[in-house]
């Protein structure tokens, strides 16, 4: 186990996961929401805490059942199965509870909590907590920082978006291209940050 | 052509529904692979392997899955012949294993594999829908190598490893990097764009054309990328989108007499009744498209020219 002890290290790793190899802009995980849900601040800023609120759960469900259940039975190959049937089982008992016992957190984050079910990040970072042999806490702060720098790109995504709305476009490259465009020149500004680490 | 004919399933997927080129799904492992033309070949290969295998098995089980747990029930068979083929590439391949690294297991959540089994497999007989995946999958690993190809080449002036290029060439490295990525799906989508505007202007149905990604991310959801674990009831996530989607959905009534009691779910099975609702209607639809195909595979020429051009404005 590559367990990280100093908090020092676990700084490291967050910016890591947040910035370096952001999650959207240089992993290309959960690309649908990133490109969809991005219109207004508003709901940039609820979906990624939405997404936040999943992965970092996500991450440390799928931590314990990976350390408590599959490797004792050495059934580790079926993790593939395992975590996605868990995390959109999750996502759905999450969305239910949150119905029942805190409305006014489920009118936040609600609806945007069936666009993740079977978010290709969700399963992503499970997997790479995995495949990197995080332990539970780390792959848990693993899963938080991934998380947030999803959140980053997507509000800062969304500002740009709200400032180009009525720019004049040309016709062929209105909607998705533009945007896309928008995407690769954050994504080369996220590169700079490959300097930090 | 025959519906549901071999050869009507294998032109559909490659060409007159390519899921990367027309309807724009499956972004995700598209962009993140495709930094060489290998890469995106193996990717390709390896999706199309578990799409024609799950879409059979799915249509073998067609009668015995519930409605209500049907996305459970795809999630676990997609995802065993995802875990046999990780397994497979580990122990033959494991080069192209360590270069795809974690976007082999996540086949399991690629669109594509999802609505195929949600829109086709699932209502329709096993040849047919093994062709379907078949088709879709061939479709996917040649936008996938197209795509790879065209990255690999401007940056680093080979394609499949082989140097092309004059030795006088400026490799733009950006483009095997991550933001080129992003530059040549911006391409694409352009030229989808244009081609769309142009096909609409001729009064062609282009309601297809890039109906995944590429719209609203609800849309997205509804074709099952990110679909609900069961379906109790789901809520009318985007008003506008549905509204649109039902009147579309009014042509095929009787499908939609049949889903009645989910009524939230119609917009998700939308692109059940343009397919599988034509089809168990009646089936002497015959297709008399034939001008389309022409148009598309000129489509896909212009595209490779244009992409490469394209690319270098944007450096």
């Amino acid at each position: 186990m590559n367990n990280i002890t100093s908090i020092r290290d676990l700084l490291i790793l967050m910016v890591g996961s947040s910035l370096v190899s952001n999650v959207v802009l240089s992993q290309f995980l959960g690309l649908c929401p990133f490109l969809g849900v991005s219109k207004k601040i508003k709901t940039a800023a609820g979906m990624g805490a939405a997404v936040i609120f999943v992965i970092t759960l996500a991450s440390a469900v799928a931590g314990v059942i990976y350390k408590f259940i599959l490797i004792p039975l050495n059934i580790t190959f079926l993790q593939t199965i395992v975590f996605i049937l868990v995390i959109a089982a999750l996502v759905q008992f999450v969305e239910m509870f949150l119905k029942k016992a805190i409305p006014s957190l489920y009118e936040a984050l609600g609806v945007y909590l069936p666009l993740i079910t079977t978010n290709c990040a969700v399963l992503g970072v499970a997997l790479t907590n995995v495949q990197k042999n995080y332990g539970i806490g780390t792959g848990v702060v693993n899963g938080f920082a991934t998380a947030l720098g999803f959140t980053i790109a997507i509000v800062i995504l969304a500002g740009i978006r709200e400032k180009m709305e009525y720019n004049d476009i040309p016709q062929s490259f209105k909607g998705m291209p533009s945007v896309l465009l928008t995407a690769g020149l954050m994504a080369i500004a996220f590169c700079g940050f490959s300097g930090l680490l | 052509m025959k519906q549901n004919s071999v050869a009507e399933r294998l032109f559909n997927g490659v060409i007159k529904e390519n899921p990367t080129l027309v309807l724009t799904l499956g972004m995700c492992p598209t962009l993140a692979v495709t930094t060489s033309a290998m890469n995106g070949l193996g990717m390709g290969l390896t999706t199309t392997a578990v799409l024609a295998l799950s879409n059979l098995i799915i249509s073998l089980l067609r009668k015995f899955i519930p409605n209500r747990v049907r996305i459970p029930a795809f999630i676990v068979i997609v995802a065993s012949f995802v875990t046999m083929v990780q397994l497979l590439l580990e122990a033959y391949l494991p080069s192209l294993n360590v270069a795809l690294g974690v976007y082999i297991p996540l086949i399991v959540v690629n669109c594509i594999i999802l609505g195929r089994a949600e829109s086709y497999a699932y209502h329709n007989p096993p040849i047919p829908s093994f062709f379907d995946g078949l088709g879709m999958g061939i479709g996917f690993s040649i936008a996938l190598t197209i795509i790879g190809a065209v990255r690999e080449l401007l940056g680093t002036g080979a394609v499949f490893g082989y140097h092309i290029l004059p030795d006088g060439y400026v490799n733009i490295n950006i483009f095997v990097l991550a933001p080129g990525a992003f530059f040549v799906l911006a391409m694409l989508t352009a030229i989808q764009n244009f081609v769309k505007n142009k096909l609409a202007a001729k009064g062609k149905d282009v309601s297809k054309v890039g109906s995944g990604c590429s719209e609203d991310c609800a849309s997205c959801s509804d074709t099952a990328c990110s679909k609900r674990f069961y379906d109790a009831g789901a809520p009318v996530k985007n008003p506008e989108v549905n509204a649109a989607k039902k009147d579309k959905a009014k042509t095929e009534p009787k499908k939609a007499e049949e889903k009645s009691e989910e009524k939230s779910e119609e917009t998700a099975e939308k692109k059940v009744k343009d397919k599988a609702g034509a089809v168990t209607e009646e089936n002497n639809a015959e297709e008399v498209k034939t001008d389309e195909p022409e148009e598309t595979e000129e489509k896909a020429e212009v595209k490779e020219t244009e992409e490469k051009e394209g690319g270098e404005k944007d450096e």
